[in-house]
């Protein structure tokens, strides 16, 4: 008697205890989630900011106090935006840039990596280090011998200087799937070897098709990275009418009258296509990445 | 070289002859842009060049301008380190703590991962022109909020004292981009680890110091590098927004290496800066590698 009246309070303080856990891990959810709504509406600030102003009347700009959001909002700015700004000729531009650098990463990186991730050969792995520390080379060094060696071939104001080295493979995509391809079983090569499939048989019927996670982080960031491009642009080009979107924005300051409803709507839209892959791209990436240690 | 090709196999020479072909475009683009950049780098920079003369052979007069008597190297040097020096422990710092929040397991967190990331993926032309107009002193964002409470803000990117704290605050704002790499790190440590220790009675903040830390020092070892290299290079913001001003408070040393180069031609002493440049990225990265002994936990 004694001990089921023991067990019973037992029970009930332990049902009591769990209540209380349970409230107190609700009220730090909602402490939570209150400084992460905070925070992410502190750092949406300034895009908020720029698409607020994108739609703004000229007057309403300089207002004061400032309007949060524009009571009618005019959405006629964009037209206006690309009917004064060679808008849509900079993107097609960045997207040809864009485009050109995919194939070369997917055409060279698989090839070089088959090599490191498959075949022994005498110094690979010198090799393989030399590779790894050209990583750490900060791409300034290169400007002015290739400023030069461009000049000398006729390739200035070209887009070749921005799309060549892409085909002799990024050195971090060549890591990057070196290390992927090292997860992919042996046996498969085996298997398709005994079928009488020769080395580049193996790695264009086999290989390549399993490396779609890491190929994905290739389109990805060479997308990223090419449409933000910016300091190797503005070395290499000349011609306003050739200017990727990140250069062409950069120059609508010096080259317009600033108005700024118009300008913040140009920039909202050049950062559209980036918004987008990146919406579309992170759950891919995470496969990509993990194979180097770092996932999302 | 030519004996150890002779005491291969065939099997062994036909795998060699496939690895090398296979390898072949990296190696001809390893000479082309990375070999020969930086030999010729390191030959224009014993020159007085101006693009359209050959180059004329001074020795290390380049060296000897730039360390004695060249006040833009001092204040383009002043002005990239305090920028390293400000914006570097503020992003690792930062970066971690937006981490751990980032890390609760909560319903929805996938949200704010992509929110945290966005001003990480767009460009920094975009980011300087939505921040020149976010920090405007009239009627930017930041400025009225500071007006609501009573505070009469700075002039940010047009005040010399606020001009290079306000590009380090536009930095801090990619801060999510160093945030996932550390997730990565946070995800994996061990979950039976902080369950040993929470049966051992440690709390919350001994788990953080004993544990999350000690087993994240290789993440942070690698976020050093990388933020340190980048915090060096910075470019666009001053291109886009300052110009390097005002009075030079944000000419940061790459930009003064551009406009060295590609407005005034002086091929030769510009690749002197590269060098320069070069030399300190490297002698950092190697200085953080060679103590990294000491602070970095590596298991085994």
């Amino acid at each position: 008697m004694r001990i089921d009246d023991q067990a019973l309070s037992i029970q009930q303080q332990l049902r009591r205890s769990g209540a209380r856990r349970r409230r107190q891990r609700l009220v730090g959810h909602a402490l939570v989630y209150a400084v992460m709504i905070f925070l992410a509406l502190l750092f949406m600030l300034p895009i908020f900011w720029m698409a607020s102003t994108s739609l703004k009347l000229p007057r309403e700009i300089f207002a004061w106090p400032p309007e949060w959001i524009p009571s009618s909002p005019q959405w006629g700015n964009y037209a206006e935006a690309f009917g004064k700004y060679p808008l849509g000729r900079y993107m097609l531009n960045s997207a040809i840039l864009v485009a050109a650098n995919i194939i070369g990463g997917l055409i060279s990186v698989p090839i070089i990596a088959y090599g490191f991730a498959r075949f022994e050969f005498p110094f690979k792995h010198v090799l393989f280090l030399l590779m790894l520390s050209t990583m750490m080379v900060p791409g300034h060094i290169k400007l002015i011998p290739m400023f030069w060696l461009y000049q000398k071939l006729g390739l200035i104001d070209t887009y070749w200087p921005l799309i060549l080295p892409a085909y002799f493979g990024n050195p971090f995509f060549i890591f990057l799937m070196t290390q992927f391809m090292r997860t992919i079983p042996r046996e498969l090569d085996d298997a398709a070897r005994i079928d009488g499939a020769g080395a580049w048989g193996i790695l264009f019927r086999i290989i390549i098709p399993l490396c779609r996670p890491a190929l994905t982080v290739v389109v990805v960031f060479t997308f990223v990275w090419v449409w933000n491009d910016f300091l190797e642009p503005i070395i290499f080009l000349r011609d306003w009418d050739s200017y990727p979107i990140s250069v062409g924005l950069a120059f609508f300051q010096g080259r317009y009258s600033v108005e700024w409803h118009l300008f913040m709507g140009a920039t909202l839209v050049s950062i559209i296509p980036i918004l987008v892959v990146y919406f579309f791209a992170q759950k891919h990436l995470i496969g990509g990445l993990a194979s180097i240690g770092i996932k999302g | 070289m030519l004996s150890l090709w002779r005491n291969m196999t065939t099997q062994e020479r036909r795998d060699a002859k496939t690895g090398y072909l296979a390898l072949s475009p990296w190696m001809v683009g390893f000479v082309i842009f990375y070999a020969f950049p930086i030999l010729a780098t390191f030959y224009f920079s014993l020159t007085q060049w101006t693009l359209v003369d050959p180059p004329v052979w001074i020795g290390l007069d380049n060296y000897v301008r730039m360390f004695t008597r060249d006040p833009l190297f001092v204040s383009s040097l002043k002005a990239t380190t305090l920028f390293v020096a400000l914006s570097l422990p503020l992003k690792l710092v930062l970066g971690l703590m937006l981490a751990l929040l980032l890390n609760l397991k909560i319903p929805g967190m996938n949200i704010f991962r992509t929110v945290f990331f966005i001003p990480a993926v767009i460009s920094g032309v975009a980011v300087s022109l939505m921040w020149i107009w976010f920090l405007n002193p009239d009627t930017g964002v930041v400025n009225t909020l500071l007006h609501y409470v009573g505070v009469q803000g700075p002039y940010w990117f047009w005040d010399l004292n606020w001009a290079l704290p306000s590009v380090a605050i536009m930095s801090i704002w990619k801060v999510g981009g160093a945030a996932i790499i550390y997730l990565a790190g946070l995800q994996n440590i061990p979950a039976h680890l902080y369950e040993a220790a929470e049966i051992d009675g440690a709390g919350k903040w001994r788990r953080f110091w004993r544990i999350t830390l000690p087993l994240l020092t290789p993440t942070l070892f690698f976020q050093l590098i990388i933020e340190l290299i980048d915090a060096f290079k910075i470019f666009t913001e001053a291109f886009v927004i300052t110009k390097g001003g005002p009075l030079k408070a944000t000419y940061f040393f790459l930009y003064y290496f551009y406009e060295e180069a590609f407005r005034n031609f002086n091929m030769g002493y510009a690749s002197a800066l590269a060098l320069f440049l070069l030399v300190v990225i490297m002698g950092c990265t190697v200085f953080v590698y060679r103590t990294s002994g000491r602070w970095v936990y590596y298991e085994n």
